[in-house]
């Protein structure tokens, strides 16, 4: 068997069984692994209306063929689950070192079921895996559980944890590995947290074999001389991490301020990936086998600490989004978030929502118990993560994410969220293209199910003009397919910045044996977008909610070099769905599933 | 004419952030980058006024010009 290890590791917390099975290689390659697999998985063995915090609800740990190779940026994992938050398909990728052991100590999926009586953690250690008493680790933040169990493991273990805010349910809470890697947004966290399983620890000594390492050695040098070339993964990237994109997004008027409430943010310069590179950068923090380097080290002098620095979302959401152009707030903010295991994106963004709530007087001054919710007080983004994170009274009802907070006070439309997951960092009133994938992703507001910002701003594989509709339909299409191979292999996505299709499927080809040509992986693609679809219908999501929140489809931006545009969804949206093979109610008709082999 | 041309990531390296610059009418973005000593070929993207520019264009009183070398992220 190449690239696949061939076994399933299903871990059963209340019976407390571990069972070693052989992987179905078929079902893997028609879904490739990762993302792909862990859908299909859960498919075969789960219902799709389960309450998703109840113990029914399954966790599948996904890597890819790819993960754990020498293919550049081969270590990622995808956790797939039902979504407390938005109740779609969650599948949360993350990078970091945790994803590349799990095959090496000879797994490719972990499948947890049902839930512990008590709070437990797991070990393993290739064939020995262990499930034990978490007392003591419980209420822990991640970096001193990871500290913890790095002392109890051996040397070079890799440490998956959540934080207090999984333990407490925050339906915006991620689970952690490597300290800042984060599977960030859909609180899988959460679901994490409802089985009572604080932390996964793994060691590995083995590796998955290689169908053709002479012709991997080729694929291999070919992706990395055209990563070093390329100017966002050669240059940009290591230069700035993700931050650069804050100028950028901003100059073009599309970075979302104060709730989306404009989308020019005057001191932007001032959350950029230029001043965190000048004044605060102390290195860059790689992770298994990459070649850009994009995660950042910084320090916050106050508090002594040289961390994970935010990435360019999190300048976004604790920044602009709330009004607030001090840095080191939002290193904080950051960090607490690193710290109690919460998703960056979701968090800023529910604190901006908070804020215009206050703003508009549905908050009432009582509620919060001293503290500010002002657009642009920078106290407030670290002391709101802090309550959220420990579920501290109105930080409690934040917990629940942007869309429920703003529904108790009957304004859910208040929320900037699609399928109540909560939009990133890019006003889609002056991106066309970008705001089709954000109403049709299937995991809700996300800007990784199809990288539009690519095309419609950075100019990568070629400039388009972002507010207009032509081919963007087709655009969304196949950067969602691509993404979703992507994904399934353990491969990051920053590497389409620099490679292609076809490049993609030379490496897949070279470790598995298999004889995929673009079109064909393409295809898988598809067919792992149309089986989230079917999850999230028979999850019981309305193909009604493929929409953008009221005021990007009915107000103008008021200002900036956006100005006077709203999203013109309803343009886009039935060219897309012909385009997909599904009705004009956004259903998957027959003849396309079966095509795809569904 | 008056023309504020703003510069982003390492094109910053050496150079100003932002610049006001007083000049003569008929000036395009060409002009601009060959006096800063920016290649063409070095600039990924070019904006005026916050929407695509061109670098022939003629710009006129007031114009922001924003430049950026290969930048990404997400």
């Amino acid at each position: 068997m190449y690239g696949y290890i061939g076994k399933v590791l299903r871990i059963n917390l209340k019976q407390k069984s571990v069972n070693v099975e052989s992987l179905d290689l078929e079902n893997a390659k028609k879904f490739i692994g990762g993302r792909g697999l862990g859908t299909k998985l859960f498919m075969d063995e789960v219902d799709p209306k389960v309450d998703a915090l109840s113990a029914e609800n399954k966790l599948f740990i996904v890597a890819g063929p790819l993960t754990g190779t020498n293919v550049p940026t081969g270590g990622r994992y995808m956790v797939v689950t039902k979504s407390p938050l938005s109740n779609t398909i969650a599948s949360s990728n993350s990078g970091g070192f945790w994803g590349a052991e799990l095959k090496a100590a000879g797994y490719d999926v972990i499948i947890i079921e049902d839930k512990a009586d008590e709070p437990v953690y797991i070990t393993i250690e290739d064939d020995k895996v262990e499930i034990k008493d978490a007392a003591r680790l419980w209420g822990k933040v991640v970096s001193e559980v990871t500290d913890e169990l790095k002392n109890e493991m051996p040397e070079k273990s890799r440490i998956l944890t959540i934080g207090p805010g999984g333990e407490k349910l925050s339906r915006m809470a991620s689970i952690m590995n490597d300290y800042e890697r984060a599977a960030g947004r859909s609180g899988v966290g959460a679901v994490m947290g409802s089985k009572n399983l604080k932390a996964i620890a793994v060691k590995g000594s083995g590796k998955a074999q290689v169908f053709d390492e002479e012709k991997l050695k080729e694929v291999n040098s070919e992706c990395l001389k055209k990563i070093k070339e390329n100017g966002v993964t050669g240059a940009g990237l290591p230069t700035y991490g993700t931050a650069v994109l804050v100028n950028i997004i901003n100059e073009n008027g599309v970075f979302p301020t104060n709730n989306f409430q404009t989308s020019v943010f005057e001191k932007a310069d001032d959350i950029s990936g230029e001043t965190m590179a000048k004044d605060y950068l102390l290195k860059k923090s790689p992770c298994y086998r990459c070649p850009i380097a994009c995660g950042r080290i910084v320090k916050i002098e106050d508090m002594g600490l040289e961390v994970g620095g935010p990435e360019y979302e999190t300048l976004w959401a604790f920044g602009s989004d709330c009004g607030v152009s001090d840095i080191v707030a939002i290193f904080k903010a950051n960090y607490y978030c690193n710290e109690y295991g919460l998703d960056t994106i979701s968090v800023g963004a529910t604190i901006a929502a908070a804020m215009e709530l206050y703003q508009k007087g549905y908050i009432k001054e009582e509620e919060l118990e001293g503290l500010s919710l002002e657009f642009g007080n920078a106290d407030a983004v670290v002391e709101w993560t802090k309550k959220i994170g420990k579920g501290e009274g109105l930080g409690a009802k934040m917990a629940e994410g942007s869309y429920r907070l703003c529904e108790q006070y009957g304004v859910p439309e208040l929320s900037m969220s699609v399928k109540k997951l909560e939009l990133p960092a890019y006003d889609p009133r002056g991106i066309m293209g970008h705001g089709l994938q954000y109403a049709t992703s299937n995991r809700g507001g996300c800007h990784v199910r199809g990288y539009m910002i690519s095309p419609e701003i950075l100019a990568l594989p070629e400039k388009l003009d972002r507010f207009t509709l032509e081919g963007k339909a087709q655009w969304v299409k196949t950067f969602q397919d691509l993404t979703a191979v992507i994904d399934s292999l353990g491969l990051c996505l920053f590497t389409s910045f620099a490679m292609d299709a076809s490049m993609y499927t030379a490496a897949y080809n070279a470790v598995c044996g298999t004889e995929h040509t673009a079109e064909t992986l393409l295809e898988a693609g598809e067919r792992i977008y149309n089986l989230e679809r079917l999850f999230n219908i028979a999850s019981g999501i309305d193909p009604k909610e493929d929409t953008l929140p009221k005021r990007l489809l009915e107000d103008p931006i008021p200002d900036g070099p956006s100005k006077g545009n709203v999203h013109r969804l309803s343009e886009l949206l039935p060219e897309y769905y012909t385009l997909r093979g599904w009705g004009e109610d956004g259903i998957p008709e027959a003849e396309r599933l079966s095509k795809l082999g569904l | 004419m008056r023309i504020t041309v703003k510069l982003f990531a390492t094109f910053r390296d050496g150079r100003q952030k932002i610049y006001d610059m007083d000049l003569p009418e008929v000036t395009t973005v060409q002009n601009i980058i060959s006096s800063l000593g920016i290649e063409k070929s070095e600039v990924a993207i070019l904006l005026i006024n916050g929407r695509d520019g061109d670098f022939d264009k003629e710009l006129v009183e007031g114009d922001t010009v924003s430049l950026f070398p290969p930048v990404g992220g997400g």
